[in-house]
């Protein structure tokens, strides 16, 4: 069979754009696999015992380690997720469940996915200019409000999505046996979408842990151990920018052992989250 | 009772969203007003940003965030372009959730991770062996030319483009894979059935359909990259001037304040990088909200089926 020029070129075309396509993945994928050799590659040899219970040595200094950002990272962490995932739940269920066709609703989603994506540096200088100015001081408290208020759209959003998967009937059934409103929401709707909302807490945990802008101007940081959530305080974001601009090498060392634990964690719990999304009953 | 009070927290919460909204955009306000009464409309202008005579403008942070972000998407739009493709038209069954799954973890990576790797490993890579070369061959080309010239540094606006993009990557590509998988099968077996090849299809049947979505997966991409901070920071270079060459130092928005803020002495200094930040919030906003309004047209949410 003879191939028509314009046959050959179409083919060709064809061909050619389809490789394209695979060596843009291949593109994509080799900066994920470079990334993380070089988190292995450097981090992995910086990790030992004492990392977990020594603090942040001076500058200069041998030694050391980062138990004291590592116990800051997860109490700042903490009040962000404990302040921002009731607020976001309650606001995704008066959308879901109250709200769901009205204007205002339409309105408060729009705002919530700009919140979702709004550069969390602006939101640093946010809760500097109304928190830390006031109190005259950098604060873990300040640091845990800044990763709330980042926190908030993503559960909102998830959790939103999650609620509008449960099926009318289940809330229908639920009513008919004479329930009251928030009965129905409490002991059906959240029951039957529970996994989808802890993948949503999940996510919004994943997403605030690794945020360093907003707590350099809020959290800063702290070189001793330190639990009063008062006072500035060591967390792991802001140690590794310090750190890894530092000229010291200890210290770069210990910026990249704090990156590898740092990543792993939010990979992990990325990876979890989306195991459970898919395992979730209502979401195909 | 017991209804009407859960009633009324939900609707609180709900609430508090747009009050949120209102009182970032009030507090950045009210604090900025110093530096715009100052400065007026020489704020938006001039290129001066002396801490020492208290002299501040904006125009090279501003310039330096839009530039960075429209190397990213310049050269993320198409890779992404290429891996929506691949997941949805080309890659066996068992391929596609591995391939997705790796691209979207690209995005948990925090965004110091980026700065440090783009600094200290990819930085002296890119200035050994990309740069010099780059120079050499289009550094004399007419017009586009003096983009690529200056000394090899590494870091520099180029190199934090680069990096943004492989940051937005993530986002743009799952938007456009989901869209992509919108499309209806009548459509596209119809153009297969006519003799069509993948890449006639996609091009003339799957992007004409998606056209919205598919430009509202790149606004949003644009948002991200608007406001990235601590991958620029590491690696622009951190210079208040505006050069020609894209491989000199630079600034952004965001870098600015990362850099800056903690530091800065006196109320007009202050003044001047929240209005600064009031400046970028300004602009995502229009971006993101664009963005959004393009998805909702294409029947999705911020790629998410919903």
């Amino acid at each position: 069979m003879a191939f028509s020029a314009r046959y050959l070129r179409r083919r060709l075309l064809n061909g050619f754009n389809l490789g394209v396509s695979v060596l843009a993945t291949v593109f994509g994928l080799f900066w994920l696999g470079w990334l993380m050799w070089t988190l292995v590659s450097r981090g992995l040899r910086w990790i030992g015992p004492s990392l977990f219970t020594q603090s942040t040595p001076p500058p200069a200094a041998a030694g050391g380690g980062i138990a004291n950002a590592i116990v800051g990272s997860l109490l700042i962490t903490l009040v962000g997720v404990v302040v921002g995932t009731p607020i976001g739940i309650l606001a995704a269920t008066w959308l879901a469940e109250f709200g769901r066709h009205s204007r205002i609703a339409a309105v408060i989603r729009f705002v919530n996915d700009i919140l979702l994506s709004a550069p969390s540096i602006v939101i640093g200088v946010f809760v500097y200019a109304v928190v830390v100015a006031r109190f005259g001081h950098f604060s873990g408290w300040s640091g845990g409000l800044a990763l709330a208020i980042i926190m908030l759209p993503v559960v909102l959003r998830t959790t939103e999505d999650m609620l509008i998967l449960v099926p009318d009937q289940l809330r229908e059934a639920a009513a008919a046996l004479g329930a009251p409103q928030w009965r129905v929401v409490v002991t059906v709707v959240y029951r039957a979408s529970l996994g989808g909302i802890l993948t949503g807490v999940m996510l919004g945990i994943a997403r605030i842990s690794g945020e360093t802008a907003p707590l350099l101007f809020t959290a800063l940081n702290n070189q001793f151990w330190s639990s009063d959530m008062s006072r500035p305080m060591a967390n792991l974001p802001v140690m590794i920018f310090q750190f890894a601009m530092s000229p010291y090498d200890n210290w770069q060392h210990l910026a990249w052992a704090a990156a590898l634990l740092i990543t792993l964690a939010i990979l992990a719990l990325s990876l979890i989250a989306r195991i459970l999304i898919r395992a979730n009953a209502f979401v195909k | 009772m017991a209804d009407s009070f859960f009633r009324g927290i939900t609707r609180l919460a709900a609430l508090l969203v747009l009050a949120l909204m209102a009182g970032i955009l009030l507090v950045l306000l009210v604090q900025a007003w110093p530096a715009f009464h100052r400065f007026g409309w020489h704020f938006f202008s001039g290129t001066q940003w002396d801490p020492v005579t208290n002299q501040f403008s904006a125009l090279a942070s501003i310039f330096g965030t839009l530039v960075t972000s429209l190397i990213a998407i310049i050269i993320a739009v198409p890779v992404s372009f290429g891996i929506a493709l691949f997941i949805t038209e080309l890659a066996p069954a068992w391929l596609r959730r591995p391939v997705s799954t790796a691209i979207e973890l690209l995005a948990a990576i925090p965004s110091i991770i980026y700065g440090m790797w783009g600094l200290f490993v990819f930085a002296p890579v890119f200035s050994e062996y990309a740069q010099p070369w780059i120079t050499d061959h289009i550094g004399n080309w007419p017009l586009v030319g003096v983009l690529f010239q200056g000394p090899p540094m590494g870091i520099g606006v180029f190199t934090a483009g680069l990096i943004l993009a492989i940051m937005v990557i993530p986002f743009i590509s799952a938007v456009m894979r989901d869209v992509f998988d919108l499309v209806p099968t009548v459509l596209k077996e119809s153009a297969y059935g006519v003799g069509c090849t993948t890449w006639e299809v996609v091009w003339n049947v799957v992007l004409p359909y998606t056209r919205v979505g598919v430009v509202g997966g790149i606004m949003l991409g644009l948002g991200r990259a608007l406001g990235e901070t601590m991958a620029v920071t590491f690696i622009i270079g951190n210079s208040h001037d505006i050069s020609r060459s894209l491989f000199m130092a630079g600034n952004t928005i965001s870098s600015t304040l990362a850099n800056e803020f903690t530091e800065a002495v006196g109320p007009i200094y202050t003044s001047s990088l929240i209005a600064l930040g009031l400046i970028l919030f300004f602009i995502t906003f229009v971006v993101l909200g664009l963005a959004k309004l393009m998805l909702l047209r294409m029947g999705t949410r911020e790629g998410r089926k919903s």
